[in-house]
């Protein structure tokens, strides 16, 4: 332990040393550290990969397999028999596009309604939306389960779709799109031409928005996608279970198939991550657009 | 006058029918969701109630049995610690990427940003898994890295419980210093290059400009990014519950045990004490507050003094 620290000791002063002597030597560096984090990121996701192609007793070995093995065709059968992974995916995506499109639909519409139209009480109404976004959800946690108890909506998918469709960052949202993008005369001109108001949200709002809705979608779909502990409280039966429950139920205390187990994270994992890659930056302004204004 | 009124408030409602139909589905959403759950678990925190049967009125005795019970405070000694310290290496670390990335020093920028995003899209029990994996006592790649220098295996995990949050801080830092360095970049890529200029042709230091200039007018972006995780902390649950083999109690020794843990534990996952649950609730919900108030406070003194004693 005591040579590793002082080993990264003298690495930074190194560093820090070439990058104030010349500037290609402060670029070196900073590509140095750069790279090291980079490193750190990538390697729980290559482990992932290399485990997925192991038996359990070559990842219970020292020192652990650190390229890939040939196992993978006997993971992949043994997490058919474990699991029903299949199901699982398809429950994930019935929940998550269920939500999603809801979300996007409500959203927009509220949204639009609050930069478009002038009703009494807007300014009141946009006040209280703003405000429920500061009451945490954490507060009406267990009454919200009983709820969902009492509706008879345990072990159904619309605990998880319906009541998340009030989303008022999402209606915030879609409104500062809508007051920047979407002119009044543009309605107007729509309604001069005898467009009802449905027509002229779906034929020429919608259209417009689409920016506002892939960014919205995406912040949607992941947080929905990756959600655990809601699907943990509603969804008991294995028939119902998402991804992240599915993975949770091969872990075991004693047995564990690591190999199989590793198989179904890498399964779960990399849909979402391909499209990631293939579209970083919308993902990477979709995630952050609470933060960001534009 | 009354009439008029009245028949002024059917017609405007009739008028604005479209405007009023598009906002309604958030707020009787958030009604019945929302709203009514929030208000019936502060009234459910003063009953005793398994869940079935009748409740049982108990005034603030669920409130008093809390304060009392040792394990809510190992909960939330647990979850202050892990907040606290995971938040020095995602707010410093966030900051340093987000400045040599906007310095233009090197190339490949976007290459770096979306591998230190990775994780952000990677579901919390994939990474649990992969991380109990790889702080595995006996074939872990870290104990590997160790042993390397020369270090025995330690045993993150097991043990006498300690190290769980070390291994759940790394996961976290591991996780969300991405998430915060391309908030930090955006923000960094809306000041000015002109004040960099100036700064660099007066000789300030890298340092001095992060703190000096960086910083300061990051601000508010900073606090927002605080505040959320923050939030996030007394929420933390799916990590050091998947680290743990999912045991509901943390763990060896409680170690890895948080609020949102010890809550869920309560009711309805372990137990079916929902009055005590609530009341659960509602303390880690006024923490929730009283940081968040907190931290906004804090940033708004410090703007005040900066005015103050001149710019």
């Amino acid at each position: 332990m005591k040579t590793l620290l002082i080993g990264i000791l003298i690495i930074a002063v190194v560093l820090a040393v070439i990058s104030k002597i010349h500037p290609i030597g402060k670029k070196v560096s900073l590509y140095i550290v750069l790279g090291f984090i980079a490193l750190i990121m990538l390697i729980p996701f290559y482990m992932m990969f290399v485990m997925a192609t192991h038996t359990t007793s070559e990842i219970y070995s020292f020192p652990p397999a650190m390229w890939f093995g040939t196992n993978i065709v006997t993971n992949l059968k043994n997490m058919i028999q474990a699991v029903n992974f299949p199901l699982s995916f398809l429950n994930s995506c019935i929940v998550t596009f269920g939500n999603v499109i809801l979300v996007l639909f409500f959203c927009s519409i509220g949204g639009y309604a609050f930069a478009v139209y002038q009703f009494p009480g807007r300014k009141v109404l946009f006040a209280v939306l703003l405000g429920t976004m500061m009451v945490p959800w954490t507060a009406g946690i267990i009454p919200w389960f009983i709820m969902m108890s009492k509706l008879g909506w345990l072990n159904s998918f619309q605990a998880l779709i319906i009541p998340s469709c009030a989303n008022a960052f999402g209606i915030f949202w879609m409104r500062q799109y809508c007051q920047n993008n979407v002119p009044v005369s543009l309605v107007e001109a729509a309604r001069i031409d005898g467009c009802s108001e449905w027509t002229i949200f779906f034929r020429v709002i919608a259209p417009i928005l689409k920016p506002a809705y892939a960014s919205l979608g995406i912040m949607q779909f992941v947080n929905v996608w990756n959600d655990f502990m809601q699907p943990l409280m509603i969804l008991r039966r294995p028939e119902k279970m998402t991804l992240p429950l599915m993975l949770k139920t091969m872990v075991g205390d004693r047995g564990t198939d690591y190999g199989a187990l590793m198989f179904a994270s890498t399964c779960a994992v990399l849909p979402l991550l391909i499209a990631f890659l293939s579209a970083s930056k919308f993902f990477m302004s979709g995630l952050t657009s609470g933060a960001v204004k534009e | 006058m009354n009439t008029t009124k009245k028949k002024g408030f059917v017609y405007t409602l009739k008028k604005n029918k479209v405007a009023y139909a598009y906002v309604a589905p958030f707020y009787i959403l958030f009604a019945i969701f929302g709203l009514f759950p929030i208000v019936a678990g502060f009234g459910l925190s003063f009953f005793r109630w398994d869940g079935i049967g009748p409740m049982h009125f108990n005034g603030v005795t669920n409130y008093i049995n809390l304060f009392k019970d040792s394990l809510f405070w190992k909960a939330l000694s647990n979850t202050l610690l892990i907040g606290i310290l995971a938040h020095i290496p995602i707010l410093l670390g966030g900051l340093a990427l987000a400045y040599i990335l906007n310095s233009k020093l090197v190339e490949g920028e976007n290459i770096f940003k979306t591998i230190y995003f990775m994780p952000m899209v990677t579901s919390s029990v994939a990474i649990s898994i992969i991380f109990q994996n790889l702080f595995g006592n006996n074939y872990g790649i870290i104990n590997w890295f160790l042993s390397l220098f020369g270090q025995k295996a330690i045993n993150w995990l097991g043990g006498d419980g300690s190290l769980i949050k070390v291994a759940v801080i790394v996961m976290f830092a591991w996780k969300w210093v991405g998430w915060n360095m391309v908030i930090y970049l955006a923000g960094m890529q809306g000041i000015s290059g002109d004040i960099y200029e100036a700064a660099k042709i007066d000789g300030a230091s890298d340092t001095r400009v992060m703190f000096s200039i960086v910083i300061p007018l990051l601000k508010p972006i900073i606090v927002f990014t605080i505040v959320q995780s923050s939030i996030g902390m007394f929420n933390l649950f799916t990590e050091p519950f998947i680290l743990t083999n999912s045991s509901w109690t943390g763990g060896v020794n409680n170690g890895g045990l948080t609020l949102m843990m010890y809550l869920l534990n309560k009711a309805p996952q372990g137990g079916n004490s929902y009055g005590y649950a609530s009341a659960c609730a509602y303390v880690i919900t006024i923490m929730i507050v009283i940081i968040s108030v907190f931290v906004n406070k804090f940033s708004e003194e410090k703007d005040e003094g900066r005015r103050k004693y001149g710019k």
